[in-house]
């Protein structure tokens, strides 16, 4: 380890142990905005871990959220709080597995169509299962948890998060994952199974995201169905992800970050007019900034010794 | 059991015809159009707006929609689409950034319809006249709608298939480096063809709104199933789209009459993993090497 990468380590740590302190600092409306800025970084960086080396589209980011939230939303009250959350991940793993299993092989745009697609089927089903089965539609969540405790939660997330995109990076599957976002052929012929690669990155991701969904769930009281798949989520974590920049680990959460607030003051003061302004400052970073945040900076860091090949060659 | 097949062949041909439009922006200009039910959804205002406020009759409105749809889609595809198709270095590439631009498109055209008419779902009665049909009853604007979808898809097939500029819209679907080598501006033809794209669901709109409710947000279901009928024919493909359109539509109306209406979206999808386990490419594609 370089000087460099110890400072940067204790600064993390430091940063860590200053947020955790944050609920007992600030009020109840700042404390809500703390965990949507949380949520989405979790979820944005998730997303980013998957769609960065593979250049998948996922739209399904709503799915296993909802999934979450829902399964909060129905064991809840029945067992204890590790165990739901545990029960929450495996379901969003194995929801993740069949998904991936059934698309993944295939070519880049069957996977799209079924993650835009997946949102709104899981909803389909769940609502027809609480109608003609367990004939309850909507439910109420009553645990014992806290703002403060979803908030801890979530930061914990967050840093396992980080910590296991980092390792994924400096392992033979995180080599294996670029080498198949640069090319396929190129990585099968080297002897990689592109499938279990993408299949267990996906799965991942996916339950990283099954388990935000589940630790927000409390904030609602009353779940239904059309609640925990909104699909907005989906839209908004894309947008977070490709304005910080998919393809470094921490740059969806520079994306998150000021969408996060942007979308809080768009709901606040227009409501009405909201998806419109999402569309269009969609549009504004897919065709401005097309590597994000992260990209503008790397290349302006690169400018100068890259002037002086050129000058150097010509 | 007739009532079912009557109903499913009516949403099958209207899958199609929606399909149709999309394999050619799909197959033909490389653009993965995300936002396409949005436009269906617009073309169905536009209708519904011209129907109760002008009094004008639909068949008139199909009239004025289709020109005015070809136009925007046109331009649309030469001022925001034209710049992703010239920065992708591959087909790969385009259509990453093509789903990303329509996704946002998306959005946006569905915001503009939220704040102009709200979350409401409409509808009109325009013919709603019970006619019988081999022992069945069915409302009259449903076979009109059917009836004016074969029309068009008809004209569309031929259009494609006997025309010098068809055949030049079906050169650039196969191979667009090649096609250049017979002389064929394949910007100008892809334009054309995201255009045509536009104008049929245009017209898939209109048809549409004279017989079912829709709102400002369902134009999303529409998109994914034409998506779904696009793949499973087999992209760029026509007879794809009309035998996987009908296919849909069938099971969907025999799944809501026999098992339950609200299990829609999972025969849709299930028949489309189906399909795509035994043939890849889809029922009428072929595998690229």
């Amino acid at each position: 380890m370089t000087a460099s990468q110890i400072s940067a380590a204790l600064a993390g740590l430091a940063a860590i142990a200053a947020l955790a302190f944050v609920p007992s600092l600030v009020d109840a409306y700042y404390l809500s905005l703390a965990i949507s800025l949380l949520q989405f970084t979790v979820l944005a960086t998730a997303w980013g871990m998957f769609s960065g080396p593979t250049r998948y589209v996922s739209l399904a980011t709503t799915a296993f959220f909802g999934v979450g939230a829902y399964t909060v939303a129905v064991l809840g009250e029945q067992m204890p709080w590790p165990v739901v959350l545990l029960i929450a991940a495996c379901i969003g793993a194995a929801m993740a597995v069949i998904v991936g299993l059934s698309t993944l092989r295939l070519s880049g745009v069957y996977f799209v169509i079924f993650t835009f697609g997946l949102a709104e089927l899981v909803r389909q089903i769940v609502v027809w299962y609480e109608v003609n089965i367990s004939r309850v539609l909507g439910r109420y969540v009553f645990v014992d948890i806290t703002p403060s405790d979803i908030y801890w939660q979530l930061l914990a997330l967050c840093v396992v998060v980080f910590a296991t995109g980092y390792l994924i990076a400096r392992s033979r599957f995180g080599f294996a994952l670029r080498i198949i976002g640069e090319d396929e052929t190129v990585a099968r012929h080297c002897g990689i199974n592109v499938t279990v690669s993408k299949v267990a990155l996906f799965t991942i991701t996916a339950t990283f995201m099954t388990l935000v969904g589940a630790i927000m769930s409390p904030r609602w009281t009353y779940i239904e169905p059309s609640i925990a798949f909104n699909a907005t989520i989906s839209f908004e974590v894309v947008i977070m992800a490709l304005l910080g920049g998919a393809h470094r680990l921490w740059g969806p959460a520079l994306g998150a970050i000021p969408l996060t607030l942007l979308f809080e003051f768009l709901s606040a003061r227009f409501p009405a007019t909201s998806t419109l302004i999402m569309g269009v400052v969609f549009l504004i970073i897919v065709y401005a900034l097309p590597a994000g945040v992260a990209g503008l900076w790397e290349r302006l860091r690169a400018w100068p010794s890259r002037a002086q090949v050129q000058s150097a060659q010509a | 059991m007739t009532n079912a097949v009557l109903t499913g062949l009516v949403l099958g041909g209207m899958y199609a015809l929606i399909a149709m439009g999309l394999t050619l922006q799909y197959g033909v200009a490389r653009i993965m159009n995300l936002s396409y039910g949005e436009f269906l959804i617009a073309a169905a205002f536009a209708s519904y707006w011209l129907f109760t406020g002008w009094a004008l009759n639909p068949l008139i409105g199909l009239a004025l929609v289709i020109p005015l749809s070809f136009a925007a889609s046109w331009l649309l595809y030469r001022v925001l689409l034209t710049p992703l198709v010239r920065r992708a270095k591959t087909r790969d590439a385009l259509e990453v950034d093509s789903i990303l631009a329509t996704f946002g498109m998306m959005f946006i055209v569905q915001g503009i319809m939220l704040t102009m008419f709200g979350g409401a779902y409409f509808s009109y009665s325009f013919l709603a006249v019970p006619v019988t049909v081999v022992g069945e009853v069915i409302a009259l604007n449903r076979l009109l709608a059917f009836g004016l979808a074969v029309v068009v898809g008809l004209a569309l097939y031929l259009t494609l298939t006997r025309t010098r500029i068809g055949t030049a819209i079906r050169a650039v679907a196969v191979d667009p480096v090649a096609a250049q080598l017979v002389a064929i501006d394949v910007t100008k033809t892809a334009a054309l063809a995201f255009a045509l794209g536009g104008a049929l669901v245009a017209a898939a709109g209109v048809l549409i709104s004279m017989f079912l409710t829709f709102s400002a947000t369902s134009g999303v279901v529409f998109t994914m199933k034409a998506l779904i009928v696009v793949v499973m024919g087999g992209v760029g493909n026509l007879l794809g789209c009309l035998v996987a359109g009908l296919a849909l539509g069938l099971s969907e109306a025999l799944v809501a009459t026999y098992v339950d209406p609200g299990l829609t979206l999972a025969v849709n999808f299930a028949l489309f993993l189906g399909v795509l386990l035994v043939k890849p490419a889809g029922l009428f594609g072929r595998v690229q090497r």
